[in-house]
């Protein structure tokens, strides 16, 4: 797969395929706004699979699947493949976790916040602003040194376990679906038919893979190094769904009456700037970590399992904001303690970096 | 000339060792990296800085020869 001439056409056409695939699944059956987001997919995941109990959160989505297996089939294709981990890897695993639940104080990824704002939904500016001064943090951590440490080659079965257990997981959610929960009502009842959503998965897993799309990443490039090339993704992403939402009447611009989305801008900012601060600590955001995952780091991998884990906790202890209402005390008190979590892991291992 | 080892560790991190180390050597660096995500970073930001870079490759290892 070579397409397109340089990095930046090829992160503009990919940005643009992911646009226009969450317009279509939103045509198709997803909640709008909501063609993807990988907070509120690994979400309804860990509904599906029982580790929560929000009834109308529970769906075994098969775009992440997709994401983890496209980007794992085109990594072997492409010689990417690349099994490594022992990088913090539990360090990886809080960081996710964290990141899950400042996700969904806000009600989204960075994916989803851009769809949002790209379906006209004003209440995406507080939370951009938010991941920004998130990723701004991250990134003086950074400039002063901070790292989560060297990863070590590693068998191939460690790179490829999470890969497989997601394709384990398709196969008996196909095959035996009784064993999942499945939402009756709300946004875990609503999805595309199931070839879609995995076929959209699997081009996202693979273009994500070879362009190293990252909402995070082109933020923090032009924080840290001036450098514009990521970011083209994240602003190609935007202008080809606000252009399918517009064609396909799905534009409604304003910050009352959006889907699965609320007006506590405080907590849109502050949940996004946990989100942005602990994707820079991870080297990327939730997308990017299915994505690596994909590629055999196992690192990344733990924290996608930590997103998942967290994404129960976010609903079994009401982290989660509710649509149209925003977070409880538990999930205002619970944001803070995360920014304060990530803010003192950063500082630590920076101290401990720069007296070396 | 400076030696940086930027093996097994994860973007942007390979990029930050990079900037620091020119600023300590502004005349160039040698830097190994061993994933691809680092190969192309690296070498996109020496030459946005207007430094040469010179490519070896071992195994899955690269080694960037990075000069004025």
């Amino acid at each position: 797969m070579t397409f397109g001439k340089s990095e930046r056409t090829r992160l503009a056409l990919t940005g643009a395929l992911i646009g226009v695939l969450a317009v279509i699944l939103v045509v198709s059956g997803n909640p709008r706004n909501m063609g993807f987001c990988i907070a509120c997919f690994v979400r309804d995941i860990a509904g599906g699979l029982h580790l929560h109990t929000a009834p109308i959160v529970e769906y075994i989505r098969p775009e992440i699947i997709g994401i983890v297996f496209g980007s794992f089939a085109i990594s072997i294709i492409k010689g990417d493949f690349k099994p490594k981990s022992g990088s913090s890897p539990l360090l990886r695993f809080l960081i996710g976790a964290l990141v899950m639940i400042g996700a969904l104080v806000f009600l989204g990824c960075p994916l989803r916040m851009v769809l949002r704002l790209a379906g006209g939904d004003l209440n995406g500016i507080p939370a951009l602003l938010g991941f920004i001064s998130g990723i701004a943090a991250g990134c003086y951590f950074l400039s002063k040194g901070f790292t989560l440490g060297r990863n070590k080659n590693q068998s191939a079965l460690e790179g490829a376990a999470f890969p497989l257990l997601n394709v384990f997981l398709f196969v008996l959610f196909i095959a035996f679906p009784a064993l999942f929960l499945f939402s009756e009502s709300g946004p875990g009842s609503m999805h595309a038919p199931v070839a879609l959503s995995l076929l959209a998965g699997l081009l996202v897993g693979a273009f994500a893979e070879r362009t190293r799309l990252c909402m995070a990443g082109g933020i923090r490039d032009i924080i840290l190094l001036r450098d514009f090339t990521l970011i083209t993704g994240f602003a190609a992403i935007f202008i080809a769904a606000l252009i399918g939402n517009l064609i396909t009447g799905n534009f409604n611009l304003g910050f009352s009456n959006q889907p699965v989305s609320h007006e506590a801008h405080i907590w849109s900012f502050l949940g996004m700037a946990v989100v942005g601060l602990g994707s820079v600590m991870l080297g990327g955001c939730p997308l990017r970590q299915l994505v690596l995952a994909g590629e055999g780091n196992a690192d990344s991998a733990s924290a996608s399992l930590g997103m998942l884990v967290g994404a129960a906790f976010a609903h079994n202890f009401s982290l989660a904001s509710s649509a149209n209402v925003g977070p409880g005390t538990n999930g205002k008190v619970f944001t803070v303690f995360s920014l304060v979590i990530l803010i003192a892991i950063a500082a630590i291992i920076t101290k401990k970096e720069s007296g070396k | 000339m400076k030696e940086v080892d930027a093996r097994g560790l994860n973007c942007p991190e390979p990029i930050m060792m990079a900037k620091r180390a020119l600023i300590q050597s502004p005349e160039g660096i040698d830097i190994t990296v061993d994933d691809r995500a680092a190969l192309e970073n690296v070498t996109r930001f020496a030459k946005s800085k207007g430094y040469s870079v010179e490519k070896k490759e071992s195994g899955r290892e690269w080694r960037l020869v990075i000069r004025k």
